[in-house]
């Protein structure tokens, strides 16, 4: 329970940091969002009489008090570009990036254990390396252009899917979610590949404990002991990675949703920020941070739970 | 040994049955249409379900901005909403104002009253009826709005009254651009205050939906006084890359995308059609006329004789799209003077003898900034100009910065010594390109200062007749041309790719996205 508290007041302590430095970041960049708002032949006196409408002209911590004060009663702002209110707006879009974070877990997940448990029995050397060195090209490669490459042939080659063809959920639900499957599987190759080279890892240390000679000696198979002992070890550190995982699959659909069009939190992001839309870019990056410090406690909480020799303190 | 042998068959069989799962899966997503019917060698062409559907996707390459049509500021949300909005008057494709809600319109001799006739049974998109009234409530909220200033300007100066069924409007003096700002006024019902969200007008279109960054849908209006649509709904798709829209466009989910270039539609290869035109756009290096060395006229003339124009084009843009040589477009055929294109050659030795006279024998050297989203072609441009440069002794710098850098420092700012960048107008004037090089406008972004200028300008503003008004006019592009205010480069070539079953897409000299005469055929 202490240890929850303790957690809690951390995160709350982190978001506030965070926020501030993202708002302390837009005021210090050149740029202003009346720009987009006016248009180019705005006059001086016009931009001035927004600026002020929109309080841009106060002092940056007058602005953020305001901002966190409203933030907390639940009002995220209005949107400068759109004009509609961010609350809503992070609503209608938070389904598409949460779908497509969910299915790559869930690539991640099914495919990385089989595979990393695989690699770790391997005892032929030359096998050994090849499936390093496969998997290290696979964990070097970034997502977005992983994403390209399955654009072209994937897409525009095999025609399994048409790139840019997104459906929305409000239309159809297997559609969009086939749609997902292929920017989902292009964030979640490299956290396979780093995943496999982690349990792989860890199989390997613990096939060389004391516990698997004397388990051996007793008459045990290799494949019994690997089965009953040596997996649920090694799959301690492996379940924290993979739930810290989440973390970095849900920063890779930033990129990757640009790739292959698709309209969720991450386009937000980047065309808010080109456009100082101020509101919106924090509302993201606090709910982003949010995200990130939830998903490193699970981790903490779960590591826990799976093996009782870890003591919270 | 053996069991390791088959354990790495079992994960080569897994993969397999994924592909394989993934393979049924999409025959099953798009076997009951024939949505994707791949076949090699021949071009792709997709689109069956749309086409007996009468709809059409069109690419967008970046979000509206407003659906309202007095809070519209880009050109992107204009061409647009062009579909639902209607003025008394519009603009036809050939450059002309037509009558739209108004049945008829005249103007009196002095050039002072200009009457307009209510259309009898106009109806908005809601299936209210058109009156003086909602006339005379948009001509107020739009000369109340703040984005589109001249045409604010030019309405607040104005008097208008409804008598019967006439809109009379009587102006202080004469203005030749009046109508064009007229079109810009578009009628909505009165006191109707969710144009934001669900916009009503009286277009051949009416609104269906909206999604942030996602798309804009669009329905054929049944109710329409002039030639109806041929499309039943269209859907703009909203892109906010470029790669990404063309992917698209490749792959065949969308119809039509306008606004390509060259090194964009050089890579397609999917049988759709392209059609050909210019942006109206005048691109320049401007040069920053405030500071030296550019302060000083033989200095931007020997820039002008330095730079070799066709070189530039050739490298940047494929050679397509049309020399300027000074601030107007080709499409504004009235007043663009194709002779001011090669009113400098290429001639280097011409440009040391120019910068010895102005005292800089060896050459300077200065920074071409450039929004760097802009790298094809604006950066481009900058290096082919990089390397003329150095030939006559000019060191040339290049700085790409954000775009929302170059608004705030470079447009509004004016720190910076030259810039690539392209000007366009939002209202079909000349004025509207010519207006802001006078010495004490707002937008003058160069400080270009020469009197002559602002004496011809301020000559062909008051003239009344339409002939000594467009010479003067000419006179301008001249005078900018001769001083050698900027070195003008080209108006970019523009492209329409369009499905090949779909015809009738008209080009405007305004970024317009006409979807009223586009059908299948």
């Amino acid at each position: 329970m202490k240890y929850i508290l303790k957690k809690l007041f951390a995160l709350i302590i982190t978001l506030l940091i965070i926020s501030f430095l993202a708002f302390l970041a837009f005021s210090i960049i050149p740029g202003d969002p009346t720009a987009k708002i006016l248009g180019m032949d705005a006059s001086q006196e016009q931009i001035a009489a927004l600026r002020s409408e929109l309080g841009l002209a106060r002092p940056v911590l007058v602005r953020y008090w305001e901002w966190l004060t409203n933030f907390l009663r639940g009002d995220f702002g209005t949107s400068y570009d759109y004009n509609l209110p961010v609350g809503q707006m992070l609503a209608d879009k938070l389904p598409v990036t949460a779908a497509l974070t969910l299915i790559s877990f869930v690539f991640t997940v099914v495919l990385a254990i089989p595979l990393g448990i695989l690699a770790g029995s391997v005892r032929n050397q030359a096998l050994d390396h090849i499936i390093t060195a496969v998997d290290q090209i696979f964990m070097s490669i970034p997502q977005f252009f992983i994403g390209i490459i399955m654009c072209f042939v994937l897409g525009l080659t095999f025609r399994l899917f048409t790139p840019g063809a997104f459906v929305s959920y409000t239309q159809s639900w297997p559609k969009f979610l086939y749609y997902l499957l292929f920017p989902a599987l292009s964030i979640a190759i490299p956290r396979i590949a780093m995943t496999v080279k982690m349990l792989r890892g860890s199989i390997k240390s613990e096939l060389e404990r004391d516990y698997v000679r004397t388990a051996r000696s007793r008459g045990n198979t290799r494949r019994a002991i690997l089965g009953r002992h040596v997996v649920r070890n090694a799959m301690i550190p492996v379940i924290t990675f993979l739930a810290i995982s989440m973390a970095e699959i849900m920063t890779g659909t930033i990129v990757v949703e640009q790739v292959f069009t698709v309209p969720g939190i991450g386009r937000l992001l980047i065309s808010s920020i080109s456009s100082r839309d101020f509101p919106v870019v924090q509302a993201i990056v606090v709910m982003m941070a949010a995200w990130i410090v939830l998903v490193n406690f699970l981790a903490d909480v779960i590591n826990q739970l799976v093996d009782p020799r870890i003591r919270l303190q | 040994m053996k069991k390791r042998i088959l354990a790495v068959f079992l994960v080569l069989a897994m993969l397999a049955c994924l592909l394989c799962a993934c393979g049924e899966a999409t025959t099953e997503a798009t076997g009951s249409s024939d949505e994707t019917t791949a076949s090699s060698g021949e071009p792709q062409v997709t689109g069956g379900e749309r086409e007996s559907a009468n709809e059409i996707i069109v690419g967008i390459p970046q979000d509206l901005d407003s659906l309202d049509p007095y809070q519209m500021g880009t050109a992107g949300t204009r061409e647009v909403l062009f579909n639902v909005f209607e003025g008394l008057v519009k603009l036809s494709s050939d450059g002309s104002y037509v009558d739209a809600v108004a049945a008829s319109h005249s103007v009196s001799e002095d050039g002072l009253t200009y009457t307009f006739t209510l259309r009898d049974g106009v109806l908005f998109h809601n299936g209210e009826t058109v009156t003086t009234e909602d006339v005379l409530y948009s001509f107020e909220t739009c000369a109340a709005s703040t984005v589109n200033e001249s045409v604010a300007a030019a309405l607040s100066a104005a008097q208008i009254t409804a008598e019967g069924n006439d809109i009379v409007i009587t102006l202080a003096e004469p203005n030749s651009d009046f109508l064009a700002y007229v079109s810009n006024a578009y009628i909505t019902p009165a006191d109707y205050t969710d144009q934001g969200t669900a916009p009503v007008g009286t277009g051949p279109f009416r609104f269906v939906s909206y999604s942030v960054q996602e798309s804009f849908v669009m329905e054929k209006n049944p109710d329409y006084y002039g030639t109806p649509a041929y499309l039943d709904k269209v859907t703009f798709k909203i892109f906010d890359s470029t790669e990404a829209e063309l992917m698209a466009l490749d792959a065949g989910s969308i119809d039509l995308c306008a606004h390509l270039q060259y090194d964009q539609i050089s890579t397609l290869n999917n049988g759709y059609t392209v059609l050909d035109s210019t942006m109206n756009l005048a691109v320049a290096l401007y040069l920053n006329n405030g500071v030296a060395p550019f302060d000083n006229q033989l200095v931007r003339q020997a820039l002008c004789w330095a730079i070799d124009v066709d070189e530039v084009m050739a490298f940047a843009t494929g050679g397509q799209g049309v020399k300027i040589g000074s601030s107007m477009f080709p499409n504004f055929t009235k007043y663009f003077d194709p002779s001011l294109a090669d009113h400098y050659g290429y001639d280097v030795e011409k440009a040391k003898e120019l910068l010895a006279e102005a005292g800089y024998p060896d050459g300077f050297s200065f920074t071409i900034t450039y929004a760097s989203e802009y790298e094809h072609p604006y950066g481009d441009m900058a290096a082919v100009i990089q390397q003329q440069l150095a030939e006559v002794g000019i060191t040339v710098e290049l700085e790409p910065i954000e775009w929302a850098s170059w608004y705030t420092d470079v447009y509004q700012g004016r720190e910076f010594e030259s810039t690539l960048v392209g000007f366009d107008t939002s209202v079909l004037t000349a004025s509207g390109m010519l207006q802001r090089w006078t010495s004490n406008a707002d937008k003058n972004m160069i400080n270009y200062s020469n009197a002559d200028y602002d004496a011809a300008f301020a000559a062909a503003q008051a003239s009344q007749d339409d002939a000594e008004q467009t010479e003067l006019y000419k006179q301008c592009l001249e005078i900018l041309s001769d001083t050698a205010a900027n070195v003008y480069i080209q108006d970019l070539a523009e492209y329409v790719v369009i499905h090949p079953s779909l015809e009738g897409y008209e080009f405007y000299p305004l970024y317009i996205l006409d979807m009223s005469t586009v059908r299948y055929t």
